[in-house]
């Protein structure tokens, strides 16, 4: 399954390329990789696509990755990367940044914000996983900073100066891929890195807490540990993520849910499979928002929705006898 | 062989007190059945027994080093099957019975040919087998309390505590797994389980433990412990209990305060 889904991304990542406002064919394409052919095309190949191209890699990878974790973490499979309200906080760090301005004095301010944002969110939860075991107080914690974060997007919304400046972060969290550069790749990478390798550290006490925490526990899995790994994991990669792309939504919702049935449906065995399905995804989300003729290119926030829905509702319904 | 041994454990919830001043001493080779009503404090004991609970004060030693669920080392030698297992996901049973061999995995590796073995087996003393590709989701109660055994078979762990494993299962299933205990306890294991199917435990434990707010009523051979005092006395029931086809057999007959007595009160 892993090497299928591989095999995808590959070819998406390279469709990817190709794909913009700019035709570009295959031997532009290996003209641009081997340095000689149009310096315009070079620029265009390396310096607009291959960022966008990795980024949505990057993103896409995270958001399935952290998707998957927190459903077997939570043993609910509607947990998202947003039920800890990392991507909120980070949200709101990104919308604190355009809204004083600071995004215009220079690009990485709000990236920068934004990753502050979610490690702020992420104080609370560790504060109370210190004193609690249950996932379920987790949750609420989660709900409650997630829904303190939203109303402080609210807030900066409805105290914009003008409709311009409420415009510019409405279309921020949106979510898009559009205009990034290699200085956005190298402040993603390090947290997704980062994020990701927390995240897959622990894939079999996942799968002892099929069994609960009880369980788990008599199983040697130290959940403390488990779970203070899991929220830096979640609260540093996605915090990366949502720095370069704004909000996506519902990619580390489905995946995790269309892959489960190929797999022997333990929680270890979607991560990787996850992790690379969202990189997949995301990749022909941004590729598609990209063929979609419109004045404005499409948002990848809206566009994940729109289309994640349809597929996640009828893969639902077919699979409900095991819920 | 192993031995467990709780000293003076006492053990609370908040400012409630569940255990008091507990000590028992356990032996491998047996099998021991913690019997009493409901919120006696069974299934505390049974938790403080595998390392789950802090105790207040008191210890609760396996051989010669106190108990914690913490790490693999003891992972290895103990393999709890909770109240109520539920199973969160729909793995096959094959993959749940593996789960037993957590424990027993080097970080990131594959299953061993080792664990592969001791799966085979668990499955093969519950009974299992032919379930090994169907998920636990869509099993029977009986198919599913047999998958969940052999999970704690596939430990191979020397201490085994199961909390009420025979809970909703009909009267052939409930042989069938008592069996099962009777047999780990017989190949030298300690096997301990709470109870509440009294003709159960008088048939197939060697030891009886009786507790009943929190403290032990009465411990020792089922014969002794499960007397029609000591019945009366915990369960607020009249029981007959006599033998049949050589087998002890208890059943209660009524409750022993007349009914309306409560309100009468």
């Amino acid at each position: 399954m892993t090497i299928a889904l591989v095999a995808m991304l590959l070819m998406l990542a390279g469709a990817s390329l190709l794909t913009g406002p700019t035709r570009l064919d295959s031997a532009d394409f290996i003209n641009g990789i081997v340095g000689s052919g149009d310096p315009i095309f070079r620029a265009i190949l390396l310096e607009l696509r291959l960022p966008r191209a990795l980024l949505a890699l990057l993103v896409g990878g995270i958001l399935g990755l952290a998707g998957a974790v927190l459903q077997g973490y939570l043993r609910n499979p509607l947990a998202d990367p947003s039920i800890l309200g990392t991507s909120n906080a980070a949200a709101l760090g990104a919308v604190i940044a355009l809204y004083f301005g600071f995004a215009q004095a220079h690009p990485l301010a709000l990236p920068a914000f934004a990753i502050a944002g979610a490690v702020i969110g992420l104080l609370p939860l560790l504060l109370l996983a210190g004193r609690s075991e249950s996932a379920l107080s987790l949750i609420l914690a989660g709900v409650a900073v997630g829904t303190l974060a939203g109303a402080g997007i609210s807030l900066a919304l409805n105290l914009a100066p003008n409709p311009f400046a409420a415009v510019e972060i409405m279309s921020w969290l949106m979510g898009s891929l559009e205009d990034r550069s290699f200085q956005h790749v190298w402040l993603a990478l390090p947290c997704i890195t980062v994020g990701a390798a927390l995240l897959l550290w622990d894939g079999r006490a996942l799968d002892a807490l099929t069994l609960g925490e009880d369980a788990a526990r008599t199983l040697g899995v130290d959940l403390r540990a488990v779970r203070f790994r899991i929220l830096l994991g979640v609260a540093i990669g996605i915090g990366g993520a949502v720095a370069v792309s704004g909000a996506i939504g519902f990619v580390g919702l489905i995946v995790p849910h269309l892959l489960r049935p190929l797999s022997d449906r333990s929680p270890s065995s979607i991560l990787l499979p996850s992790a690379v399905g969202g990189a997949v995804l995301l990749s022909a989300a941004d590729i598609t928002v990209r063929l979609i003729p419109a004045d404005t290119e499409l948002r990848l926030g809206v566009l994940t929705a729109m289309l994640g829905v349809p597929v996640f509702l009828y893969h639902l319904v077919r699979e409900r006898r095991l819920w | 062989m192993v031995n467990l041994v709780a000293s003076k454990l006492c053990i609370s919830f908040g400012s409630r007190a569940i255990l008091h001043d507990i000590d028992l001493e356990l032996e491998g080779g047996s099998l021991t059945s913690i019997i009493g009503p409901n919120g006696a404090g069974k299934s505390t004991l049974a938790r403080a027994l595998c390392g789950l609970l802090v105790p207040d004060s008191g210890a609760v030693r396996l051989g010669d080093v106190a108990i914690e669920a913490r790490g693999k080392t003891m992972a290895r030698r103990i393999a709890y099957l909770p109240q109520g297992q539920t199973v969160h996901w729909p793995v096959s049973v094959e993959r749940l019975v593996a789960l037993g061999r957590l424990p027993h995995l080097a970080p990131f590796s594959r299953l061993a040919a080792t664990d592969r073995e001791a799966i085979e087996r668990a499955m093969k003393s519950a009974d299992v087998l032919s379930l090994r590709d169907r998920p636990v989701t869509e099993l029977s109660g009986g198919e599913r309390a047999r998958a969940l055994i052999g999970r704690m078979l596939a430990a191979e762990a020397e201490l085994l505590i199961a909390d009420e494993p025979l809970a909703a299962l009909d009267p052939g299933h409930q042989l069938h797994l008592m069996e099962l205990l009777r047999k780990q306890a017989d190949q030298g294991r300690l096997v301990v389980s709470v109870l509440h199917e009294l003709t159960m435990a008088a048939r197939f434990s060697d030891r009886v433990v009786l507790i009943d707010e929190g403290r032990i009523v009465a411990d020792g051979k089922p014969q002794t412990v499960l007397t029609p005092e000591n019945l009366e006395r915990c369960y607020d029931v009249r029981a007959w209990s006599g033998v049949i086809e050589g087998f002890p057999v208890i059943v209660p007959i009524s409750r022993s305060s007349p009914p309306g007595a409560e309100n009468a009160r």
